[in-house]
């Protein structure tokens, strides 16, 4: 067994040194250096198509994915080994994608053998790129609250109304939606939809955020034709699919929070003030418990011996921390920091990823809606 | 190795925390406490944990022991932390059977300690912070060596059989295990906060033979650092259990304590608080058995158990202060248990360094 490992740490080293192109190896400048995919990808550098495919090829974009569904079949050790691996060359995300961190394990979960082959293997090789398409100007904490309609007509529905903070919803091909399919209960009226974003009906309007970015819009659906065979999970009992949904999307936004304190390292070896080094160091002291508590927390979830709600508790502290690193980063980085469009400051990249780790602890549920859940079920506290 | 407790580990902690629950609850601190008991804990206890074989927990088994690591030790630790049981299981059983393992004071002191007869104190600290100096000299004299200087915050100075002694020697540190009747050794216990007893321990030209050395002559530092890992790492996980007994008995008193004719655990403002405390102590609980991981593995851990000490204190020290206030006025009598939680934490945030002290040598480490 160990024996195994081994070798399978070997070949994957040897195959990461021969493929990961070099400057795949190095740390994002800004979000635009991600990689989407998609049907009309945008690559800041020919690289990253390169290794978006390489990888998607051998399943290893959703290495614990079943190989059926365009994935690489690994085990939880070899995924463990993977991430390792790569973590240890510093190579990139191969593929950013909402798709793989949150449509698929509710695809997986909740489809039908149809909707899984048809969609499972272009969310691994990163051919079509998802939104998502929960809140709306009247739910958002309260997301049970929404009012967006699907109406039944015959062998299809009929979508109207409007989404808002739909994250690049402008560049997505498909739509994972929450729609209102029975008016007289809340969460027990909401169906989950998927369909295609280029439906007519459909229309989106980017919004400026405070980083200087819109990478999320609102968007809005008029008559939107969805044939029924784009149901996932059952006709009302779509919460159920949204809440695993949140699940994975809250460990996904969690671990923005974990290691690569690197740059905050940088900073201060190049000399800040007493005061500021105590703070630095003290927040590596919970950087590094809360590496290992990430660790902790998968090693749980792939044994099946995760609390339900421990998602919330990840999120809520990861998102937490990765806003206190910001600050310190801006901080230690004082007013080279602040530099907004220069070329030394790439494009003012601190001072952007500062403004946009705000936004942490609002999406996928706010710190303080993350609260409320441990309170009542983790802690068990009255309503 | 996944960072959670296996079924054999789990079984461990189920009996610990019967074991000490049952023999040593918060009550038998208060006894002792109320009896203004002078030993600083109880003799008959500390048979019980030999005869439950817990004091060779880290004695390997060709010694006699049970062989286990700092998981397990942790997980004894734990219980006694949740309890507030005086105990001399962290400086004896952990850190100088740490330091003693292998090394030929092995077979002159485990039986002792197998049998719960033998308390060992550890004489480090020489100023009121933790801060790696030692000042104590001891130079050489007759076949032996002559020990001047003094150590303060000595947990069971005045009572233990063997004392371990760091000393600067000419060319580096060396640990010696002295015994409590050596000549010109004196040991003033005080009363601490937490109702525990520390000694001050003055060496006055005590002369030990060239067999006190624990090892080597001059390479006392590595057992040191083995002594301090143990020690660091045992103190996080006693601290784990206080926090996480504190917290216990707060959320107990959020669902059962009523005002406004609803249960105070139902207002938002103090959910909010036990939700992030929980998480405090959730991260410090994974940082804890990073580090005690470590250790058992042979991997270099000081960067883990720099952490785990320093975020533990951060999280049990929340955890007290937030039991305090939580309870309310009830919270600031000496009836109710809540108050013992708080003190027992700053003693423990306090010994082997604070979160401050490792936090500034994990800057260190990383250049800053
Ligand atoms: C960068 C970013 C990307 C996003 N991407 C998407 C996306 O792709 N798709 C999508 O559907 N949505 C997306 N969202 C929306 C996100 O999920 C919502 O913003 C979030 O759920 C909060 O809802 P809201 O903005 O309406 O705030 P509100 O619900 O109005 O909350 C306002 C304040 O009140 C607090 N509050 C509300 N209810 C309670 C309560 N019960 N107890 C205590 N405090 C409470 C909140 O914590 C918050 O502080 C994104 C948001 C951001 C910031």
């Amino acid at each position: 067994m160990n024996q195994d490992l081994d070798q399978f740490r070997q070949e994957t080293r040897a195959w990461l040194e021969a493929n990961c192109p070099p400057s795949m190896r190095l740390p994002l400048r800004s979000e635009k250096d991600a990689t989407w995919g998609g049907r009309n990808p945008i690559y800041a550098h020919p690289d990253q198509k390169l290794w978006m495919e390489r990888m998607g090829a051998r399943g290893w974009t959703v290495p614990d994915w079943p190989k059926e569904y365009g994935g690489g079949g690994l085990s939880a050790a070899e995924t463990k080994i993977l991430r390792e691996e790569m973590a240890a060359i510093r190579a990139r995300n191969p593929l950013n994608s909402f798709g793989i961190s949150m449509l698929g394990p509710a695809l997986l979960k909740y489809g039908t053998e149809e909707q899984k082959l048809e969609h499972l293997p272009k969310i691994a090789r990163g051919e079509i790129r998802w939104c998502q398409g929960y809140s709306e100007p009247n739910a958002g904490s309260d997301l049970a609250g929404l009012q967006t309609s699907a109406e039944d007509a015959g062998d299809h529905f009929i979508v109207n109304g409007q989404k808002v903070w739909t994250s690049y919803a402008d560049q997505a091909d498909w739509i994972f939606c929450l729609v209102r399919t029975d008016k007289t209960s809340k969460q027990g009226g909401i169906s989950f939809l998927l369909f295609d974003m280029a439906s007519e009906g459909v229309s989106t309007k980017p919004i400026l955020l405070i980083s200087g970015n819109s990478p999320f819009c609102e968007t809005f659906f008029d008559d939107v034709k969805v044939p029924k065979s784009n149901l996932l999970g059952e006709l009302n009992k779509g919460w159920d699919v949204a809440k695993y949904l949140l699940g994975h999307e809250r460990e996904m936004i969690s671990n923005m929070g974990a290691g690569g304190i690197d740059p905050l390292v940088e900073a201060a070896r190049k000399g800040v003030d007493p005061i500021l080094r105590g703070q630095i160091a003290l927040f590596q002291v919970r950087a590094r418990a809360f590496a290992a508590m990430s660790e902790r927390f998968i090693d749980e979830l792939k044994a099946g011996r995760a609390h339900p709600a421990q998602p919330s508790m990840m999120k809520y502290y990861g998102t937490e921390l990765n806003k206190i690193r910001h600050e310190l980063l801006m901080a230690a980085g004082g007013s080279d920091a602040l530099e907004w469009e220069s070329e030394a400051s790439i494009h003012g990249a601190a001072a952007r990823a500062w403004l946009r780790t705000k936004a942490n602890s609002i999406e996928g549920g706010t710190s303080e809606i993350q609260l409320n859940i441990i309170a009542k079920r983790i802690l068990d506290l009255p309503s | 190795m996944p960072l959670y407790l296996n079924d054999e580990q789990q079984m461990l902690r189920d009996t610990a925390r019967d074991f000490v629950a049952e023999h040593a609850p918060p009550a038998h601190l208060r006894q002792l406490r109320d009896a203004n008991d002078t030993n600083g804990f109880s003799r008959d206890l500390w048979k019980q944990f030999a005869e439950m074989g817990l004091t060779g927990i880290l004695i390997p088994e060709a010694d006699n022991g049970l062989g286990l690591g700092h998981v397990e030790a942790g997980i004894v630790l734990e219980e006694i932390g949740r309890n507030l049981s005086p105990s001399p299981f962290l400086t004896t059983a952990v850190a100088a059977v740490e330091a003693l393992k292998s090394t030929p004071h092995a077979p002159r002191w485990f039986p002792g300690i197998l049998a719960g007869e033998t308390v060992a104190a550890l004489a480090i600290d020489e100023s009121p912070k933790h801060n790696g100096r030692i000042a104590m000299q001891a130079e050489r004299a007759g076949n032996g060596f002559r020990l001047t200087g003094a150590k303060r915050f000595v947990a069971h100075g005045h009572v233990a059989d063997l004392i371990l002694v760091a000393a600067k020697t000419d060319r580096g540190t060396t640990l010696f295990a002295v015994p409590n009747d050596a000549k010109g050794l004196t040991a003033t216990p005080e009363r601490l906060a937490d109702s525990s007893l520390a000694s001050h321990l003055a060496f006055e030209a005590v002369e030990v033979d060239a067999d006190a050395v624990i090892g080597e002559v001059d390479q006392g530092g590595t057992l040191l650092a083995r002594l301090l890992a143990a020690g660091r790492t045992g103190a996080s996980a006693e601290l784990l259990g206080v926090g996480g007994g504190a917290m216990d008995l707060t959320n107990a008193y959020l669902k059962e304590r009523k005002q406004f004719g609803v249960p105070i655990g139902s207002f938002q403002a103090l959910q909010h608080r036990a939700a992030h405390l929980y998480s405090e102590m959730e991260v410090a609980r994974a940082a804890v058995l990073k580090a005690q991981q470590r250790l058992d593995s042979g991997q270099d851990a000081s960067e883990a158990v720099a952490v785990a000490k320093a975020m533990s204190g951060l999280a049990t020290t929340l955890a007290v202060q937030e039991g305090i206030q939580m309870h309310g006025g009830i919270g600031m009598t000496d009836e109710y248990d809540i108050g013992f939680y708080m003190k027992r934490a700053r003693a423990l945030a306090e010994l082997f360094g604070d979160a401050n002290f490792h936090a500034d040598s994990l800057a260190q480490a990383a250049g800053y």
